[in-house]
């Protein structure tokens, strides 16, 4: 199965086999050719990876040939929908911007689990993670990353009180990192300690086999600490309390991977908080590598706000490092992130990451002031931390006397962390000893092991195991007769691959859209005007996403989300077809054998000139390039002095600029050429065509011109116009 | 418990570290509090890793569970539950799927008890 850019991802065909599929490659993959410089476009980059063969640059790469630089880390973007195979299509989406770090999180109470599940049962908030999601989603990565020519890491969760049977099945089936730390466990999943260290050696020797990334839980004590930016002695302390545990386990350092988040977020200073904490970090953690997480404890419904944050977490990553930048949505402050708001967080990103590029060639921290002081603070901090921690009798101790998550920037204690019992948690009580004679026959094993002396090795006494022998996986298809993938895909049946479309976020025809509306009202009067406006507009299940108080009486901003009722018929539409276009020898022929002479203008009280500029000059590929003549009659020219030199240059065309549309002003200065060239009778010898950010063909075709160009018009398509139509008169 | 901050009292032994000698403290305490762990983790085993040995022996999620119950039913968990499906199989010159798949089906348990 080949992906092709111009279809869709065949859910069912890539369902077909699965028992049989083996994925690709398996282990953690770094972006290739980093750390050398490169040209793209016009540029030298000094931070950047090998590019892509097929991508989505960022809008504004239009004034730049459309390159699309690829930064040098690893960026990630997290996927939640709880419907694998909508989430596939967002993965394929996903790696077309830039991604290579798929992220998938887990449905709501996974980790309580004492086993593995199976099927393809429906999540919340994430997927069930299975053998069945995990291997097609693996199969679909693997033809994604031939498509945009790039590894694509594929990436969950071993935690949990299932922790080493998963990490066994995502060894089997090529997932390429793993969230794995034992005090996540511990502290927010109440899985009893020992039962969660004993675990975690067992599922990280297994996670060193498959040459799978590691990333840690510290995150989340940012995440769950009232004031996030007095954790941060803690936080070191968490990191390296993992770092140091599965190193010693097996795992090799450059896959061990701190998850650093910058603790906070304006309005507080944020820089001046944030930037220590991550020199201190990479200061004692150099041998290990950084994930970049974005801040998510301050993040509300404002999109806008949670990309600044994220911008200056950005910069935080281009003034120190970052292996792996991680990204959030900018609506995880409203619900489950929608498929172009994950565009949206990694297009963010790369557009500050490239922004940035060789930022440090420049820009040098100063340690000898005030930074150097917060640095040394703050790694004293952490070390008094551990030696309290010795004091007390070691980390269980610690943690029973509630050291984690305490309120108070350590050593000040606010008597508010979270305290765990030794005896107690989930898995309380399952913990055996080993006894003389215990015996684990397969090849990867963490501790003791009394391998009878007739084997080399363990595996051996079974004639190898999975991890030698693919063949001895067993597959485990559907449980459920109900809750599975073929019943959600015959429920959307209609609109799977056939003319019948509508509207989406998250999954297949949910139907889901989103409106801004301004109300001269007050917060909570403007709350349900603008509900009751969603139910006008005719949308069912109407909610708030986000609302702003722009002032308290005159005007609240709301954004709501509701689900249309309607279906869209393709086959209705009616889609002008799109203007083809001659080639540059045909234009240049035709010029040659007959000049061509247009008079241009921006009209009506306008000063926008680039547009018009880049269509006509022969530097920006403009209608020069071919040959043609103009006479440019610069910006806020009247029409009437714009037809005036037609006449009197005895001129074949007339090309107009307008960019402004306040009251609808471009359509009446189109219209009003139109009819001033009919009142001097030269209206059925000489061609009309406008342009601007807000014309289309037909708009511009209904106000009386013979042509439009709206945004992205090229010389060339004003060129092809003027020969074709010059044929017709 | 609660206490005021009182970090430059306690960091008065500190002080005189260079960064490079703070920086090999902070990784001497590090593997000083993980130490007691990587031993328990040495010494003990869990339903967890008795289940993902069984997985990689070829036994399925479904057939894993009652195995590894009925190995911490009979008290043999020490031995470990990939032990008792090898030794079965040898005593009863089956194939260790076979021995599994027989166990999580509650077959041969009986034979379990005379295995060690």
């Amino acid at each position: 199965m080949k992906l092709d850019p111009n279809k869709k991802i065949d859910i069912k065909e890539l369902l077909q086999d699965l028992d049989k599929y083996e994925p690709k490659r398996r282990g953690w993959h770094w972006r290739d050719k980093r750390n050398e410089n490169r040209v793209v476009g016009d540029f030298e980059f000094h931070e950047t990876s090998e590019e892509l063969k097929n991508y989505v640059p960022l809008p504004g790469s239009r004034g730049f040939h459309y390159i699309d630089p690829q930064p040098d880390c690893v960026v990630t973007t997290e996927i939640a929908s709880g419907r694998f195979e909508d989430d596939i299509r967002r993965m394929r989406m996903a790696a077309w911007h830039g991604a290579d770090h798929i992220m998938v999180i887990r449905t709501a109470g996974q980790s309580h689990i004492d086993s593995l599940i199976e099927g393809t049962t429906q999540g919340i908030g994430g997927i069930a993670v299975t053998r069945k999601q995990v291997r097609a989603s693996r199969k679909a990565l693997d033809m994604i990353e031939e498509e945009v020519g790039r590894e694509i890491n594929f990436h969950s969760y071993i935690s949990g009180v299932a922790g080493p049977d998963i990490a066994v099945m995502f060894a089997e089936e090529g997932v390429n990192g793993a969230h794995q730390d034992p005090q996540y466990n511990v502290l927010y999943r109440n899985v009893n300690m020992v039962r969660s260290f004993v675990d975690a050696c067992e599922a990280k020797k297994v996670m060193a086999w498959a040459d799978m990334l590691q990333i840690d839980g510290a995150h989340n004590a940012n995440a769950t600490a009232m004031k996030a930016w007095k954790v941060r002695p803690e936080l070191m302390v968490q990191h390296a309390i993992n770092s140091i545990f599965s190193k010693k386990v097996g795992i090799k350092p450059e896959n061990i991977a701190l998850s650093t988040v910058p603790p906070t977020a304006p309005p507080a200073p944020c820089m001046r908080l944030d930037l220590p904490y991550a020199v201190a970090l990479r200061d004692f953690f150099s041998e290990y590598k950084m994930r970049a997480q974005q801040n998510t404890k301050y993040m509300e419904s404002d999109m806008r706000e949670a990309t600044v944050t994220h911008t200056l977490n950005l910069m935080i990553s281009r003034l120190t490092s970052a292996d792996i930048q991680s990204t959030i949505t900018p609506d995880e402050g409203r619900n489950v992130p929608w498929h172009y708001n994950n565009i949206a967080a990694i297009s963010t990103a790369k557009q500050a990451l490239n922004g940035m590029d060789g930022l440090r060639e420049m820009v040098k921290l100063d340690r000898e002031g005030s930074l150097g002081k917060e640095v040394r603070e703050l790694k004293e901090r952490a070390v008094l931390f551990m030696e309290e921690m010795l004091e007390v009798g070691g980390y269980f101790k610690a943690v029973e006397s509630g050291f984690f998550i305490d309120s108070g920037y350590y050593p000040e204690r606010n008597g508010d962390g979270i305290p765990r019992e030794i005896e107690g948690g989930i898995g309380a009580g399952h913990v055996y000893e080993r006894d003389e004679d215990y015996f684990a026959p397969v090849s990867v094993h963490y501790g003791y092991n009394n391998v009878p002396k007739e084997f080399a090795k363990a595996s051996d006494a079974i004639g190898g195991d999975t991890f030698e022998d693919r063949t001895k996986i067993i597959f485990v298809d559907e449980l459920d007769e109900f809750d599975n993938v073929n019943t959600r895909l015959k429920e959307v049946e209609k609109y799977y691959d056939t003319n019948i479309v509508k509207p989406e976020v998250e999954w297949r025809a949910d139907g889901i859209v989103a409106t801004t509306i301004f109300l001269p009202l007050d917060e909570r009067t403007a709350e349900f005007a603008a509900i009751k406006c969603g139910e006008k507009m005719g949308l069912e299940d109407v909610t708030v996403v986000h609302k702003q108080c722009i002032h308290p009486s005159e005007g609240t901003v709301v954004e709501i989300k509701g689900r249309v009722k309607f279906d869209i018929d393709i086959n209705e539409l009616v889609i002008p077809e799109k203007a083809s276009v001659l080639s540059e020898d045909e234009i240049r022929a035709d010029i040659a054998a007959k000049p061509l002479f247009v008079v241009a203008a921006t009209v009506g009280q306008d000063e926008h000139s680039v547009g018009l500029k880049e269509t006509l000059d022969i530097k920006h590929g403009g209608i020069e390039k071919y040959g043609i003549k103009y006479l440019y009659l610069g910006t806020s020219c009247p029409v009437e002095k714009l037809v005036d030199a037609a006449i009197e240059t005895n001129a074949d065309a007339i090309l107009a600029s307008t960019i402004i549309t306040h009251d609808d002003v471009h359509v009446k200065n189109m219209r009003k050429l139109h009819e001033l060239c009919i009142e001097k009778g030269i209206r059925d010898r000489i061609m009309l065509a406008c342009g601007g950010t807000q014309v289309s063909n037909e708009i511009a075709k209904e106000a009386g011109m013979d042509a439009g160009f709206g945004r992205g018009t090229k010389g060339i398509d004003v060129a092809s116009f003027l020969v074709k139509r010059r044929k017709e008169i | 418990m609660k206490r005021a901050d009182d970090y430059e009292v306690r960091r008065q032994h500190l002080a005189n570290l260079s960064d490079e000698e703070l920086k090999t403290r902070f990784w001497e305490l590090a593997e000083k509090i993980v130490q007691p762990m990587l031993e328990l983790g040495h010494k003990n085993t869990t339903p967890a890793i008795e289940r993902s040995v069984l997985l990689r022996m070829g036994f399925s999620s479904l057939e894993v569970k009652p195995i590894v119950e009925g190995v911490m039913k009979k008290g043999l968990m020490g031995k470990g539950a990939g032990n008792v499906v090898w030794r079965l199989s040898k005593k009863l010159g089956i194939s260790v799927r076979e021995a599994g798949v027989g166990l999580a089906e509650g077959k041969y348990w009986d034979e379990v008890d005379a295995l060690f």
